[in-house]
């Protein structure tokens, strides 16, 4: 969380007085997010999600769910990089041949 | 006969016109022909209106029904909106050139018989690529062609089908069929090849991201969709379609979570979508229709806003790239909630277009009792939070300050943006308005607590996992390699090295050929030739100066041969 919250940071955090990039306000960010997870886990205590099968009626199952499903996406994204990725003139050069 | 226009017609005219027009009238006819063209597709009735004949076949060019209208009167909304967001930066060419492309597209929708869907078909290809091409840069020039070749490939593929449909039936009507047979094989992989799907996808996101910032936002609307519309009519519930719809959507998501240029994240993000429709057609059911039905309406207005959000990004900054932009919020508040609107739709947050749209494909999924398609999808639509609706709004106007100041949009990329955006809110709260419309009777409410609360988890949840995982996301100045390395370096490649072998064998045989011609021509000398040496000419044995009386001898001795067998026989 410490890094992302390093990101936010614009590169000219000093001079910077558009109050969605100040730290201040990116921290309450943070803050109104985790309150808005918790909330998004805990309403299901009063509405019960109906699984379709079984498992995705459990407690927390979307949130747990979506989490991990994204994990995976971006960590299999990351592999197929090292395959995939080349230079942004790979093709020119080519095309200069 | 008939007595109202044919939309698409109407659409071609406006395209015609204008060019010869020019200032006001000009922008009239840019605003009011997609209008004129929506009043045409709401007078045609269900069922054939107008039959020709050609070649004894019956050419049905208008036919009715509601799924048929449903998309023409997204694509004539599309042409509206898209033509009031380009008018004023857009060259008269690519304006009227996006309108031909449009009212291909229209001419597809009520298209009765195979032989007019091809000619509206070949229309888009043909328009579409004279859009790629308005890019104008040399990028933009090679992906026209590259572009261009893809479907006119599609196209003659899809005319062998069209072909082996007619011998083998007689019959041209657009019917649902199965993929079991040579023919209709064929009719499938040249639609699914304008659908984008796999291994034929990466023309998509090589062409599009390099037309003009205008040009994407009609690109991204027409052709994939009307190849929707194809399935629809012609391959509901051809089971292949979920397993190819399932692959596009995690494509779509795995290619944009590596891609720097902030258009190609959107481009691969239209395969992702067009995916869950696709797999939508494979389950075949009535709700599953509905809901691919009622996706591609809901995708094409916030796809839309996506790229004339980028699109307004890149003609501000002249910049394409994620990690050349970025903190752009600051002055182009505008675009940024527009391109958030569009991100959330997309993603299918509760009260927006996406939600009450997409859910009907999964709700399809689960009634039909499908595990595996139920689960992934519920997956792919995690991944569309991460690769669009957060990836796209937090690289371009959050992320770092990069220190460029642009101007918001002009004004009217302004009205369009946001009538686009009141779109998708307004069929996020009030779906009714859609699902009237959809081709079954609805019996589906999306805005179930159970629903509400299993998606907002689900996505909510992506964002933290967005945000936890940044570090895993820096942009990279790269592309990604795709299935058209294989002919845009494998074959050539492969070209030159048999060029090469081809040349080694011809000098080879060349070498060996002289060598002989070599020994010929000195044999030759030897029995032909002359030549002199030390002032006396030598010629070769017969080419010398014989005595006549050898040659009265050689006659004669003849002579004698003949005359001695002549007796014997």
């Amino acid at each position: 969380m410490k890094s992302s919250n390093d990101r936010n940071k614009p590169m000219n955090s000093g001079s910077d007085d558009a109050w969605l990039a100040r730290p201040s306000t990116i921290r309450l960010l943070w803050w109104v997010f985790a309150v808005v997870l918790a909330v998004s886990v805990a309403v299901q205590l009063m509405f019960k999600v109906k699984g379709y099968f079984g498992v995705d009626g459990w407690l927390g199952f979307g949130a747990v769910y979506g989490f991990l499903a994204c994990l995976a996406m971006v960590l299999f994204a990351r592999l197929l990089g090292w395959f995939l990725k080349r230079n942004e003139d790979y093709y020119q050069e080519r095309d200069r041949d | 006969m008939i007595d109202f226009l044919p939309p698409a017609l109407i659409l071609l005219l406006g395209a015609l016109l204008i060019g010869p027009t020019r200032g006001a009238l000009r922008t009239a006819v840019v605003l009011i022909t997609p209008l004129l063209t929506l009043a045409a597709v709401w007078q045609v009735p269900d069922g054939v209106s107008l039959t020709l004949q050609f070649l004894q076949y019956p050419i049905e060019p208008i036919e009715g029904s509601p799924v048929r209208r449903l998309f023409a009167t997204i694509f004539a909304l599309m042409a509206f909106g898209g033509g009031l967001y380009a008018y004023r930066q857009a060259r008269w060419f690519e304006l009227a050139a996006a309108y031909a492309y449009a009212a291909g597209a229209i001419g597809v929708c009520f298209a009765g018989d195979l032989i007019s869907l091809f000619l509206f078909w070949e229309l888009m290809a043909l328009f579409s690529t004279v859009v790629v091409w308005c890019g104008g840069t040399p990028g933009a020039r090679a992906a026209g062609i590259r572009y261009a070749v893809m479907h006119l490939l599609g196209g003659v593929i899809l005319k062998v089908g069209i072909e082996g449909v007619m011998v083998h039936t007689g019959s041209i009507e657009v019917r649902p069929m199965l993929a079991d047979s040579f023919d209709h094989w064929m009719i499938l992989v040249g639609i699914l090849i304008n659908a984008a799907a796999p291994p034929l996808s990466a023309w998509l996101s090589d062409a599009y991201p390099r037309s003009s910032p205008t040009g994407s936002v009609f690109l991204s609307a027409f052709t994939t969709k009307t190849a929707v519309l194809a399935l629809i009519l012609l391959f509901p519930g051809e089971p292949v379609l979920i397993g190819i719809g399932l692959f596009m959507v995690m494509y779509g998501i795995i290619y944009a979570l590596l891609e720097n240029d902030i258009r190609r994240i959107l481009a691969f993000s239209i395969v992702n979508q067009v995916g869950f429709m696709v797999c939508a057609i494979g389950i075949g059911t009535q709700m599953a229709i509905n809901g691919a039905s009622a996706h591609a309406f809901a995708h094409i207005i916030y796809k839309a806003l996506l790229f004339m959000s980028a699109g307004v990004v890149v003609y501000r900054t002249g910049k394409n790239r994620c990690s050349d932009v970025g903190g752009l919020f600051r002055t182009m508040p505008l675009t940024a909630v527009c391109g958030i609107i569009g991100a959330l739709a997309i993603s299918g947050f509760p009260l927006t277009s996406g939600f009450t749209t997409k859910t009907m494909i999964s709700q399809a999924a689960a009634n039909e009792g499908l595990v595996w398609v139920y689960f992934l999808l519920a997956a792919a639509s995690a991944g569309v939070f991460l690769h669009a609706g957060i990836k796209f709004p937090w690289f371009v106007f959050f992320q770092r300050d990069s220190g460029l100041r642009p101007k918001d949009a002009p004004w009217n990329m302004a009205v369009a943006m946001v009538f686009f955006s009141v779109l998708c809110i307004l069929f996020g709260v009030a779906p009714q308005l859609l699902y009237a419309y959809l081709p079954y009777p609805v019996e589906y409410e999306a805005y179930t607590a159970s629903k509400v609360v299993f998606y907002l988890q689900l996505l909510l949840f992506s964002g933290l996992a967005f945000f936890l995982l940044l570090p895993l996301m820096k942009r990279t100045e790269t592309i990604s390699l795709d299935m058209d390395w294989l002919w845009r370096v494998a074959m050539p490649h492969s070209a030159n090295w048999l060029q090469g072998l081809l040349t080694g064998l011809w000098q080879a045989l060349n070498a060996r050929l002289s060598q002989l011609g070599r020994y010929l021509s000195r044999r030759g000398r030897h029995y032909f030739g002359s030549q002199s040496e030390g002032g006396r000419q030598i010629h070769g044995v017969f080419a010398r100066a014989w005595p006549i009386g050898t040659t009265a001898l050689w006659i004669a001795l003849l002579l004698t041969v003949y005359v001695f067998f002549y007796y014997l026989a």
